[in-house]
């Protein structure tokens, strides 16, 4: 028995470490999920004269995906987004964060556009709404405007085929 | 005079680059209201830093809006509900004890629970094993002899 007991603390210590490493202390929960969607009115990217506000967004399942021409790791889930987009599945809706309108309308121009309409929040105060806090961010609203799902950082091929689509099928019923 | 001028322009610009941080001089009471405040929250985008420490972007971004909110007339557990509607218990440097802390909280208590605990059946288990071996006559008196300081052999 007391031979065991080293052996036995270090699979203790093993176990507790393999799980805190696995863990991402990046992904800070979402305490919006499951809440209403902050409402926003902001301007479009491609026609500031127009505005787009979340009651306009009832009654559909979107995605909400936060972006910047100076965010990196926006450039890496870039493709994945187009060719989601086009499958038609779900309307993207992009909320250009921090940006320079410039900048912003020539980084669609150069990459593509994946998205339905690009909206502008050029102070970041709907960010902060939002809970940003590591661009890209990705949102999943349903049709009463309710936050279902939150990914930080990019969206991969699996995270839309595993978590966003199962999930955007159910509410759509 | 050309020269004088341009050196005049040069102490000038020195002037308005140290004017960084105009917040400060405003009002030093709100300011350090706002540095307090802010000391307890904690940079989403540097984790290991306070919002008063950090110099990331949000970090300003979100000391500018509680700043704005304070000039506004908000109270302090105001603008901590405002953080924590968006980002979450993780934000506070002192979370509140509820359901989902209770293992933060209580965890190092727990902890040293169970360290006195094992420590107490240990030194019970030893108490029982330590069994007081009684000295046979002739093991006594070689002992007495020993501290005597005689040689103890027996013969």
């Amino acid at each position: 028995m007391k031979r065991f007991l080293p052996l036995a603390i270090f699979l203790v210590l093993a176990i507790f470490l393999a799980v805190g490493l696995g863990l991402n202390p990046r992904e800070v929960p979402s305490p919006l999920i499951g809440k209403v969607a902050p409402a926003f009115r902001l301007p479009l990217l491609q026609d500031p004269g127009r505005s787009l506000t979340t009651d306009d967004l009832k009654g559909k399942v979107w995605i909400l995906n936060v972006w910047a021409s100076w965010c990196v790791a926006c450039l890496e889930e870039h493709p994945v987004l187009l060719q989601f987009s086009k499958a038609n599945l779900l309307p993207i809706y992009g909320l250009n964060y921090k940006d320079k309108h410039e900048d912003a309308l020539k980084w669609l121009g150069k990459h593509g556009n994946p998205y339905v309409m690009s909206i502008e929040d050029g102070d970041g105060r709907v960010g902060i709404d939002y809970g940003v806090y590591g661009v890209p961010e990705t949102y999943l609203i349903d049709r009463n405007g309710v936050i279902r799902y939150k990914r930080v950082g990019p969206v991969t091929v699996e995270i839309l085929q595993e978590k966003i689509l199962p999930l955007a099928k159910q509410l759509q019923g | 005079m050309k020269f004088a001028a341009a050196l005049l322009l040069l102490v000038l610009s020195g002037i308005g680059l140290v004017r960084e941080a105009p917040n400060a001089a405003d009002d030093p009471a709100l300011e350090n209201r706002v540095m307090k405040l802010t000391a307890d929250l904690r940079c989403l985008v540097c984790q290991n830093q306070s919002l008063a420490d950090s110099h990331a972007d949000l970090a300003i971004d979100l000391k500018n809006q509680v700043r704005s909110q304070m000039r506004a007339g908000k109270t302090d557990a105001d603008i901590r509900n405002y953080m924590v509607a968006r980002y979450g218990d993780f934000v506070l440097y002192d979370p509140p004890f509820k359901a989902s802390t209770l293992l933060l909280w209580a965890g190092p208590f727990a902890l040293l629970g169970l360290g006195l605990l094992g420590l107490t059946v240990y030194l019970r288990s030893r108490r029982r094993s330590l069994v007081e071996t009684e000295l046979t006559p002739d093991e006594h008196a070689r002992a007495q002899a020993l501290l005597r300081g005689e040689s103890g052999k027996s013969q």
